[in-house]
């Protein structure tokens, strides 16, 4: 009982990047456990190539099963079938809505235990333990589980890493749906809906503050995040919304939204609590700003004591040069 | 209405808030029958008096089942605008135990410490000077300052504590409504009108908006605390200001401190350090520090709290940065220094005393508490007056509703023969002095303490306190830089509060937003909850244009002393202070 | 047709969360209020029921919880739920993700809604995932993290934002959603409401009454444990630059930006 099963998602002849990083942590772990790690893939007609790819990431093995996909219902038919028969303790997966939701209801047909937003998996005693982050980021509780276990990553928790080995083994296998996996059918996915700003989606968010000076300040922080392409998107502290210079759909904060971009620019942003808990959990803090007692540096991995007026032009051009 | 040229003295006067009380918060014709809610009594704020009225009620009521019925379905109903009866109470507070023991016979004072709202009794005590800020002389307590067998209690705990009693007596108790407008009909009040929910910033309404709904009742009862949003309008409808000097305010501001050794005494500071005492700065403050042992946790508490007279007249006072400065003296280090700030809060309190205070009742409705005015600032004591007027409040209540009598003025009668009455009286003329500054005043202060109040004889009257010319000064040069350790900004103050208002609620602060730099100075130091902010490029001289974060607000209450008016927030917005 | 709402009590938004180090357990001593993720779940049931496409008989809220969860249910109730359900039973606390989602689902089998509804998160917990865990026991589909719900018959068209961008799923009831907090814009209640509250229906249910297997559920029949609470790492002290000469500092930016693989 010491492999690893592990959901890889796909979506037009791609793999989901938390996928992968799922894929290399189960590797990582069934190493330590002396097992091995096994992904499984549920769609329709996929190709060997593809789930083959998976070995580079650390999966000794992919079983492939025909599905439909974007739906949990047949991901957990299919795991739950491979737990029945295998030698599996432990299943991984790389967050995500379906992640959470293969995990909370396979977790329910096996019984087993499940932790989600883990941010860290340790082996102790030859068993799993996972870290999960609580009460807001305020707290980090361990997870030990009695027997089988579960574990659903926060999203990027995993790192993406190649092993340089080949190509795995794939084995196709049949799923039998479920009565309950039957009742959901999808209509279309993956559909594209511009115009809204989604400072929570966003990788990279550009976020102004009273500092930029006046309403059209913003352009700076639009150009901005223009030049760091599709994933980034501007936010706005409370203040600059109260005072109409910014959509209130992108304010960040205590009240507004919460987010934790792999990027957080801050912009004329001075730092107050009120904003801090909405982007504290971001992983890399820029702040710029002319005041240097401003309290946001604070909590910054970058400052920069400086007039964003003449900074951020300039850093929009050499971005846009480095990404060509 | 010009503004200033240079650091002149303006007065906050000069920029009346933009409100007409009488006809916004009044509302004269009452909605159909068929839409109102009727109750018994409606008590308008769940704090310590309104809470003590419904209790002693409800008592009174239990034993009488025949008035009780007549009520109807709903007896007595609290109308509170926090998210919790005691959510936007705070106090010192150390209380004079009778009024409690009177009105829970039932409990002893090991019960209330049980119950989480009362945290020992004061064995030891002590008063000092701080003439700088290293020193401090301790000096015998004033008469006024003895604290002996008194309580060290949390209004907010203990208000929290009545609501569960009320509620279990049959009240029901309203949280998160705000009591809008007072309904008035021939001459009578008939209730009050619950605050809309769901308006957009310029107060339009939102999808999910849901209109008040007008409550009537038998009797109103008013316990609003300091300034009431419907007991001003009630005071004037009803000229029962007249003959009164006007009221005047202090702010306190407070933490709550887990500290790692307990204090073993009870201690007050009257200053000078760090106020400026001259007659120039006008700023008249003190202090109390008050063990608080929590039975429930077991933790070693402090409370520590700086108030300030809001008759100071320089702009650059902050009660807020006052009390960090504070805390840097000595004294003040060695209790708290190794310790943690668990809770902060900001609360006005009214200070004219006797000679301020309004005729209590007016037809179908009386004034309990701070509504009322009942603060014995000599002492800093309050509650035990609050929890007095609630069980007298009741009393009169219940016998007119037995009766059949429509008027309350008893009431009126009783609170005068009662300790509140009495110990009110004896202190009417101290503070009037310190008008004069602490210097000139404080003789005049030591000589009615030291007579009872018989001298000086007569009345000593208040002046208003925003007509006081503000000018800048240097008080803001003493604040501490904050550490965020042992030392805070506002706004990581106001966020411990778990002050939680809806971004996009209509504004509740009506000030005027063009006003001379002193008095937009006067408004951002003050407001301990950072809601007033001029901006970097605001002219130095002559007016400026003031930006209002009014989300950030604790509603303390302190602008309605200086030229502005806080008015009802959507219910359930603000602060949720749990211990202060 | 039947709709239950799942709800639960949590402590309030304000009040400073902490972790009881005696028990392992969430300090549930201050103030609680009923989870705001789930006044969105209880407005979508209103909205169904207002909404015509098909006839509600009733709106069920169902909690787990100690004797305080009351008061969230008196919420919910004031929201628009027509009764409610309290499942409260010493022998629950202690109950992971898994166990609770078994015991909600024994409950629900009493009153077997068409369609059960739930917030997306709970403000306290944050698994995200009672629903999912709900729908296996009951064998039901289940979609989580739903912003536009229609319904149809039996049939539910529903909207989410997935990895790859907007999704629309059809269900067929019975089913369990739990929905987002874009979905809609919670209703305040009416004063009326309110005080009508505690007059609807209310049952108490233990964990026999609903036939829950004692050893399925509470601190022993978990799968999964916590504990060992630790503060999160602090970070370190940051870079601070002080723009001197513009070029200069762009370029300081770009090199750290490059070395954290944030211009790939």
């Amino acid at each position: 009982m010491s492999n690893i099963l592990v959901y890889a998602l796909h979506y037009e002849g791609a793999f989901n990047k938390n996928s992968l990083g799922a894929v290399a942590e189960a590797s990582r772990l069934a190493g330590e456990l002396g097992g091995e790690a096994h992904a499984v893939m549920v769609g329709e007609s996929i190709s060997g190539d593809l789930a083959g790819q998976l070995g580079g990431y650390g999966a000794a093995k992919v079983f492939t099963a025909e599905g439909p996909e974007g739906l949990a219902g047949p991901v957990i038919d299919t795991m739950g079938k491979l737990f029945d028969g295998g030698d599996y303790q432990y299943a991984v997966f790389g967050g995500g809505l379906l992640g959470f939701e293969i995990g909370a209801g396979l977790a329910a047909r096996i019984n087993a235990g499940v932790t989600m937003e883990v941010t860290g998996v340790n082996v102790v005693d030859g068993k799993l333990v996972a870290e999960r982050p609580i009460l807001g980021d305020s707290s980090i509780s361990t997870s030990r589980y009695k027997d089988k276990g579960i574990i659903i990553a926060r999203l990027n928790a995993f790192e993406v890493k190649q092993n340089g080995g080949g190509a795995a083994t794939v084995e196709a296998i049949a799923t039998e749906l479920s009565p309950q996996a039957q009742q959901a059918n999808i209509v279309t996915r993956g559909e594209q809906r511009g115009a809204d700003v989604d400072i929570e989606g966003a990788s990279i968010l550009i976020a102004g503050g009273r500092g930029l000076g006046k309403a059209e300040g913003f352009e700076l922080c639009d150009d901005l995040a223009k030049a760091f392409g599709n994933n980034a998107a501007v936010a706005a502290t409370r203040a600059v919304v109260d005072a109409g210079w910014y959509p209130y759909a992108a304010q960040i904060g205590q009240t507004g939204k919460t987010v934790s971009p792999k990027l957080y620019l801050a912009a004329g942003i001075s730092g107050a609590i009120q904003h801090k808990v909405g982007m504290q959990s971001s992983e890399n803090i820029v702040a710029i700003n002319k005041d240097a007692n401003a309290p946001i540096f604070e909590f910054s991995d970058l400052g920069i004591v400086g007039d964003l007026n003449k900074i951020l032009p300039k850093l929009t051009e050499a971005v846009k040069a480095r990404k060509g | 209405m010009s503004g200033s040229n240079g650091n002149g003295r303006v007065a906050p006067a000069a920029y009346p808030p933009p409100v007409d009380p009488q006809q916004e918060f009044i509302k004269r014709t009452l909605d159909d029958e068929d839409e109102r809610i009727d109750v018994g009594v409606v008590i308008v704020g769940g704090g310590t008096a309104g809470l003590a009225t419904a209790n002693r009620l409800l008592q009174l009521l239990a034993d009488d089942p025949e008035t009780m019925e007549r009520l109807g379905e709903v007896p007595v109903a609290v109308i509170e605008k926090a998210k919790v009866c005691g959510g936007h109470n705070l106090s010192g507070a150390v209380v004079r135990p009778g009024p409690l023991e009177e009105l829970y016979p039932d409990l002893t004072r090991e019960d209330w410490r049980k119950e989480g709202w009362a945290f020992g009794e004061v064995k030891k005590e002590a008063v000092y000077m701080t003439p700088t800020s290293k020193l401090a002389i301790r000096i015998p307590p004033p008469p006024p300052f003895k604290n002996h067998g008194n309580e060290v209690i949390s209004v907010s705990a203990l208000a929290r504590y009545q609501q569960r009693l009320a509620e279990e007596a049959g009240a029901y108790v309203l949280t998160e409504t705000a009591a809008t407008q007072l309904l008035v009909e021939d001459g009578r009040v008939r209730g009050v009108r619950s605050g809309d929910k769901g308006r957009g910033k310029d107060g339009e309404p939102l999808g999910n908006f849901e209109p008040g709904t007008d409550i009537t009742a038998q009797f109103t009862v008013l316990g609003e605390g300091c300034w009431g949003h419907l007991t001003g309008p009630a005071i004037r409808e009803f000229d029962l200001a007249e003959g009164a000097e006007p009221q005047t305010w202090e702010l306190g501001v407070k933490e709550i401190w887990k500290v790692a050794k307990p204090l073993d005494r009870l201690i007050h500071t009257i200053g000078p350090w760090p106020v400026k005492i001259s007659a120039k700065y006008g700023q008249i403050g003190g202090t109390w520090i008050y063990p608080m042992k929590d039975e429930k946790t077991g933790d070693d508490l402090v409370s520590i709290g700086f108030v300030v007279d809001l008759d100071y007249a320089d702009a650059t006072t902050s009660v807020h940065d006052l009390l960090q400065q504070f805390k840097l003296h000595p004294l003040v280090k060695k209790i708290l220094e190794g310790g943690e700030r668990v809770g902060w809060g900001a609360k006005a309190l009214p200070g004219g005393g006797y000679w301020s205070m309004p005729k209590l009742t007016m037809p179908g409705a009386l004034l309990v508490g701070d509504s009322a005015g009942m603060v014995d600032t000599v002492a800093l004591k309050g509650v035990h007056h609050c929890i007095k007027s609630g069980i007298l409040a009741g009393e009169a209540i219940y016998h007119a509703l037995k009766s059949g009598e429509t008027s309350l003025e008893p009431y009126e009668d009783a609170v005068e023969a009662s300790s509140i009455g009495k110990e009110l009286y004896e202190v009417r003329n101290t503070r009037q002095p310190f008008q004069k500054g602490f210097l000139r005043g404080g003789p005049i202060v030591n000589l009615a303490i030291a007579t009872k109040g018989k001298l000086p004889a007569g009345r000593l009257s208040w002046h208003r306190q925003d007509q006081k010319p503000m000018f800048i000064g240097n008080t803001k040069d003493g604040y501490p830089k904050p550490d965020g350790k042992y030392t805070f900004d506002k706004l990581s103050s106001v966020f411990i509060t778990g002050n939680a208002t809806r971004d996009d609620a209509p504004n509740h602060i009506r000030v005027q937003k063009n006003v001379a730099r002193e008095v937009a100075e006067t408004w951002k130091w003050m407001c301990p909850a950072g809601v007033y902010e001029i901006p970097d490029d605001a002219p130095e001289t002559g007016n400026v244009d003031v930006i209002v974060n009014y989300t950030n607000c604790v509603q303390c209450g302190a602008i309605t002393a200086k030229g502005g008016r806080l008015t009802t927030p959507e219910g359930g917005d603000g602060p949720l202070y749990q211990q202060t | 047709m039947k709709i239950a709402v799942l709800v639960k009590e949590v402590p309030d938004a304000a009040v400073q969360k902490r972790i009881d180090p005696s028990t392992g357990r969430l300090d549930r001593s201050g103030e609680k209020n009923l989870n705001p993720y789930d006044t969105h779940a209880i407005e979508a049931a209103m909205q169904i029921k207002e909404g015509g496409a098909v006839t509600v008989d009733e709106i069920v809220a169902v909690t787990m919880g100690p004797e305080s969860a009351v008061r969230a249910l008196h919420k919910a109730v004031s929201l628009g739920a027509d009764r409610s359900v309290h499942l409260s039973d010493q022998a629950l606390a202690g109950s992971d993700v898994a166990a609770t989602g078994y015991a909600l689902a024994q409950v629900l089998r009493r009153e077997s809604p068409d369609l059960v509804l739930l917030g997306q998160q709970s403000d306290d917990g944050e698994c995200y995932t009672i629903g999912a865990v709900v729908a296996e026991y009951l064998g039901q589909p289940s979609l989580t993290q739903v912003i536009k719900l229609d319904i149809a018959g039996d049939e539910l068209t529903c909207e989410r934002q997935a990895e790859y961008g907007y999704d629309t799923v059809k269900v067929k009831l019975p089913a369990v959603i739990s929905v987002g907090d874009a979905i809609n814009e919670p209703r305040y209640p009416s004063l009326k409401a309110i005080m009508g509250a505690k007059k609807k229906p209310l049952e108490t249910v233990s964990t026999g009454d609903a036939e829950i297997d004692a050893s399925k559920v509470g601190v022993d029949g978990s799968h999964v444990s916590c504990g060992d609470f630790k503060a999160p790492p602090s970070k370190s002290a940051g870079l601070i630059i002080e723009d001197e000469d513009t070029d200069d500092t762009v370029q300081k930016i770009i090199a750290w930006l490059d070395e954290r693989k944030l211009l790939a």
